[in-house]
């Protein structure tokens, strides 16, 4: 089985607050911690085990500046054969679409037999995994949470459903999936395995190398784009308690106890 | 410029989905003026039925009549809607699994331009939409373009557009069947394998103490099930804490894990994604405390505490044993 993960360098919620800079044109990106996608990481354990049971090879792509090299590495240390970088100026400001149409292109320089995506990254548009498959004319399913191989043309994929349930199908191959956390437990990345991979040399591809047109992806292509960042006028929201921790907590437990709270 | 709008309609067992109510009023918000269809697949009697309520609700409602269809597969459906909705037209999706499967796929197949999980609009000018996304679990807003040249496919966020008190549309069903075709369906649905039931049943909870990505670490889930046990409640979770194997399927709160309605729900750690806030009905009076003064569930809750839940929670506990 020859996989394809795609993979994105994110900012790390759970490291970060994430605010609006003072023009409004991007969050402050000053002293972010940068990780990768959590939902990508899921779908590395995921294409690594299945790897593990049946075969084949695992490259990890992104499409990025040369700091996305991190991440690509860093899913290496964690089991993957090969990675690649999709790198060009030409693809600066791309859409959803841009994106697609950059991963599409590097898949067809391969061979391979399932491409992975997370389920979404942290903008929570979900898109590039669906439109990558109608561009191959590859099936797809989203939000998955068991895959199962039956054999070299077909696979068993479980997806998630509203409270709790799970939709099962049966799929042919080759195929997209968007993988959806808790589907399995990505493994520790240790120093070990960093300085494994710290010297390998990840081959880097611009729109050329891909056959792709310069207008192709990148802002000219985009019909989606971002205007600005704000904070949203919020609403009343909650009543805040304030004061000593002491003070916090007698006041709550009064709260509590009005409400029902305690029984 | 009056827009053509088709809005895709979710059906279970005969009834329609409640976005049915909300994507018409994100429809008359995107444009007052447009012509907006409903369309709605599946099979038979349950599709007939569905059909009727889509058009109490909308002036025309088109059918996709097909036994493929029988248990909704965006596998199949996709092709069906790329042949009969027309270049340059705008549909809208409701943003949840079902949507996410069909949507992006779709935008390609129309050669549409794509907006995922909108949240508001803000109206329509030289031929571009101008609409509101939050990003990082809501902690930021942002207004985008969408060129709409070429049409849209664009997901709506369950809930955001509330729907209004509706006068009777009295709308009329056009079979579509024979124009949508057939498809090959490389994607075959097997079954539904229902949720796991737990040993405890959260949606039975009256008292609700959720926990979420803030406890950090799964030895600290004593001090959650302390404070649960001093109050008398049940312990529940946000998706994180499933995901990481600490607590079970049946305890966590959300639109992918249970829906619950207790009277007083206890937020510890929990930033507050709509995805969580989604299964919690019925408003229960909320207190939230989370170290991050921006979390989202600031909002929507009652009553809030900035601080630490790990220092928090077990002074918090112990104050509750005194005072009994």
């Amino acid at each position: 089985m020859e996989i394809l993960v795609c993979v994105k360098r994110v900012p790390d919620t759970a490291e970060n607050e994430i605010a609006v800079n003072k023009a409004g044109t991007d969050i402050d990106r000053d002293d972010l911690v940068y990780s990768v996608n959590e939902w990508d990481n899921y779908a590395v354990e995921e294409a690594i085990q299945i790897r593990d049971k049946v075969g084949g090879t695992v490259t990890v792509v992104s499409v990025g500046d040369d700091e996305a090299e991190e991440v690509v590495r860093r899913e290496m240390a964690m089991g993957a054969d090969n990675g690649l970088l999709l790198c060009d100026d030409a693809f600066t400001g791309s859409d959803g679409k841009g994106l697609a149409t950059i991963l599409k292109a590097a898949v067809e320089k391969g061979n391979f037999d399932l491409i992975l995506t997370g389920a979404q990254a942290d903008d929570g548009a979900g898109q590039v995994g669906g439109m990558l498959a109608a561009m191959l004319d590859w099936p797809y399913a989203s939000l998955v949470n068991l895959v199962e191989i039956i054999d070299d043309k077909k696979i068993k994929v479980g997806r998630e459903i509203a409270g709790g349930n799970q939709e099962m199908n049966e799929m042919d191959l080759p195929c997209v999936l968007s993988i959806q956390t808790g589907i399995n437990e990505p493994r520790y990345v240790g120093i070990r395995g960093i300085r494994k991979v710290a010297s390998v040399e990840i081959p880097v591809k611009g729109a050329a190398d891909l056959g792709l047109a310069a207008d192709a992806a990148g802002k000219a292509g985009a019909k989606v784009d971002r205007l600005d960042y704000f904070v949203p006028e919020l609403g009343e929201g909650a009543e805040m308690l304030e004061g000593s921790t002491e003070e916090i907590i007698e006041k709550l437990v009064e709260i509590l106890k009005a409400k029902g709270g305690i029984k | 410029m009056a827009q053509q709008i088709f809005a895709y309609i979710l059906h279970k067992d005969g009834v329609v989905d409640d976005s049915a109510q909300e994507l018409i009023v994100a429809a008359r918000k995107l444009d007052p003026e447009a012509a907006v269809t409903a369309v709605v697949g599946g099979a038979g009697e349950q599709l007939a039925q569905a059909c009727q309520q889509a058009a109490a609700i909308y002036p025309e409602v088109w059918k996709i009549d097909n036994p493929a269809l029988a248990y909704i597969n965006a596998e199949v459906i996709r092709p069906m809607l790329a042949r009969i909705i027309p270049a340059g037209a705008i549909t809208l999706v409701p943003h949840e699994h079902f949507g996410m499967d069909l949507a992006p796929g779709l935008s390609i197949k129309l050669n549409a331009a794509y907006l995922p999980d909108v949240v508001g609009f803000e109206g329509v000018e030289g031929g571009r939409l101008r609409a509101v996304r939050e990003e990082f679990s809501g902690q930021v807003s942002t207004h985008v373009n969408c060129d709409l040249s070429g049409g849209a496919v664009i997901t709506v966020r369950p809930g955001a557009f509330q729907p209004q008190e509706g006068q009777a549309a009295g709308g009329q069903v056009v079979d579509k069947s024979g124009e949508a075709g057939a498809a090959e369906p490389r994607r075959r649905y097997l079954e539904t394998v229902a949720a796991e039931v737990g040993d405890v049943d959260i949606t039975k909870s009256e008292i609700l103490v959720s926990v979420g990505r803030g406890i950090e670490d799964q030895d600290n889930l004593e001090l959650i099930h302390e404070l649960a046990e001093a109050v008398g409640g049940e312990v529940s979770c946000s998706r994180p804490i499933v995901d990481a194997k600490w607590l079970e399927k049946a305890r966590q709160v959300g639109t992918s894990g249970q829906t619950v309605k207790p009277k007083v729900y206890l937020a510890l750690g929990i930033s507050g994604s709509f995805q969580h806030m989604g299964g919690i009905k019925g408003a229960p009076f909320m207190v939230a405390v989370n170290k991050n003064p921006k979390a989202p569930i600031f909002q929507a809750a009652d009553v809030g505490v900035v601080a630490d839940i790990l220092e928090f929670v077990p002074e918090l506990t112990e104050k509750i044993k005194e005072s009994r």
